[in-house]
């Protein structure tokens, strides 16, 4: 079994007094895909906030490739390998699309090359020189991966990266999911669509109240469907 | 020579040339105000205090250390920035997350704390530095003394270099980039605290070198940031805060603007900017360069 990249130990969480996070526990192997998931408030993207570091209000422990980084910058946990993708994408509408893949600098080997990139997502170049702002949400949902995909990354949190897509956009996003996966990346992966994170998923994390309730593999989720439905209110 | 419009041209060049000159420092004030406004979400009631103590650091580096102009030119800036440097870490950053209040209230005082120092030790009075280039030329239809016709080139040359950092490299793309969503630009390893504390430095410095410009043109005094930063803050708001062009071509704009009125009709030299700032206010509230946020 290949080994633990991410570790997330009763993790806590705060945003000024209301307490958030009640003691997260799950792991994420090398080269695993990841979902957490659970219902709209659950607590999903205050997980990734608090992994990035982006969460001040934060405790107990989050081990990434052995290195704790619960008290650290979220430069310095970007630093060692881990980037986000927001749920609201986070396109710069001050800058071009050009400057908005650019903009993360490479931190490690391994990234992806701007050939990879385009041959990923071809619907970006030809926007190359237009604004952040100009974009659909499937084409800045696009550009919000493509441009971590350069910085070398070894795990990548995305969160709801379909949300409000259409399907074939969505399809687009799951080819991109499964080539990320086929070059070894490891994804943890915020979903509230079972369905579709069953298909690009090998585990799947419940998350209710800010606590992980539930687990299960991707095969495991036909034969859980009712119960899921319940747990995410679907 | 010809009379233009029944004003005689030395009289309307030569206020020409002031208001570009005034326009030079509205352009690097507003400057400054800008950057440091869109990164910290702070109005830094102290920037005309800043360029009064680069004046003062200047008028101080020559008389008691016999550094001359031009060597003050690059020192002083560099003191004052540094001491924003030290106000940023120690001050700015607590508030960061609070009401803009707080920032303008903090940088308020320490406005005040400035200008009552300098006045304790070196009166309200004022006092002359040299003209580092003494001189001008005749153009045939005006004067031009050297050391104005220098404010001009320096401060347009500083604007445009700023500009350039800003809309055209790598550093402004972070800059720009953390202006909208700090907290996504950290996330892609950039060490954003320290990009604020510079910025702010940067903007405190840009003051600073505003007032060496200015120590040899009017007296270093220190009531002179004060006087004309209330000016500087109404070209902000007809500018609008979200652009860098929009600070540079507003101030010069409207330094222009006044030195006409002073020709035509100069009841209203000392209002017109204001004016202006309510005419504007009223139409565009975001100011003519800025978005609405
Ligand atoms: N900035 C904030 N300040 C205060 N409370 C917040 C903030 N952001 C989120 N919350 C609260 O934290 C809880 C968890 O929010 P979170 O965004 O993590 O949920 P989520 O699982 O990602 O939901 P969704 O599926 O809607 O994205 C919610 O109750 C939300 O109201
Ligand atoms: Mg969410």
């Amino acid at each position: 079994m290949p080994e633990t990249l991410l570790k997330v130990s009763d993790l806590h969480g705060w945003y000024g007094e209301s307490h958030i996070l009640h003691g997260m526990n799950f792991e994420v192997r090398k080269g695993e895909l990841v979902t957490l998931l659970g219902r709209n408030g659950a607590g999903k993207t205050t997980t990734l906030k608090a992994i990035m570091g982006l969460l001040r209000q934060r405790k107990g422990s989050v081990a990434f490739d052995g290195t704790e980084t619960i008290s650290m910058a979220p430069h310095k946990i970007a630093r060692l390998g881990v980037a986000l993708c927001p749920e609201e994408r986070g396109i710069f509408s001050a800058l071009t699309v050009r400057e908005n893949l650019h903009l993360p600098p490479v931190l490690r080997e391994g990234g992806m090359t701007e050939a990879e990139i385009d041959t990923l997502f071809p619907r970006l170049k030809e926007r190359w020189g237009n604004s952040g702002a100009k974009l659909s949400g499937g084409e800045q949902q696009m550009l919000a991966i493509a441009r971590i995909l350069r910085t070398g990354a070894t795990l990548v949190l995305l969160d709801e990266p379909t949300e409000g897509l259409a399907p074939v956009i969505v399809q687009q996003i799951r080819d991109a999911l499964l080539e990320l996966k086929r070059r070894g990346l490891t994804v943890l992966l915020v979903e509230q669509n079972f369905r579709f994170a069953s298909t690009v998923a090998d585990r799947h994390y419940v998350v209710e109240h800010g606590q992980v309730v539930d687990h299960m593999t991707s095969d495991e989720i036909a034969a859980n469907t009712e119960r899921l439905e319940a747990f995410l209110g679907v | 020579m010809m009379e233009l419009i029944g004003i005689p041209p030395q009289a309307l060049f030569g206020q020409l040339m002031l208001g570009l000159i005034n326009g030079s420092f509205y352009a690097m004030l507003s400057l400054g105000l800008a950057v440091i406004f869109g990164l910290l979400n702070v109005i830094n009631f102290a920037h005309g205090a800043q360029y009064m103590l680069g004046a003062f650091v200047a008028w101080m580096l020559l008389n008691w250390l016999g550094i001359p102009y031009w060597g003050a030119l690059v020192i002083a800036p560099i003191l004052v920035a540094a001491t924003g440097l030290v106000i940023e870490r120690v001050f700015l950053r607590r508030l960061h997350d609070l009401d803009h209040l707080y920032g303008l209230l903090l940088t308020f005082g320490l406005a005040l704390i400035f200008e009552g120092v300098m006045r304790s030790q070196f009166g309200a009075a004022g006092m002359p530095y040299g003209n580092p280039l003494p001189g001008g030329v005749n153009l045939g239809f005006m004067y031009l003394p050297w050391y104005r016709g220098w404010i001009i080139v320096a401060s347009l040359a500083i604007c445009l270099a700023t500009w350039f950092v800003i809309e055209r490299t790598k550093l402004g793309a972070y800059l720009r980039a953390a202006t909208e969503r700090p907290e996504i630009v950290q996330s892609f390893g950039i060490d954003v605290p320290r990009m604020i504390t510079l910025t702010y430095a940067f903007g405190v410095g840009l003051a600073a070198l505003a007032g060496v410009l200015a120590a040899p043109a009017y007296q270093v005094s220190p009531n002179m940031g004060s006087n004309l930063i209330i000016v500087v803050f109404a070209v902000v708001v007809i500018g609008g805060m979200g652009s860098i062009m929009g600070a540079i071509v507003t101030g010069f704009g409207l330094g222009v603007i006044e030195g006409l009125t002073k020709v035509f009709y100069p009841e209203a030299s000392n209002t017109v900017i204001f004016v202006i700032m309510a005419l504007v206010l009223m139409v565009r509230p975001a100011g003519l360069f800025g978005a609405a946020k």
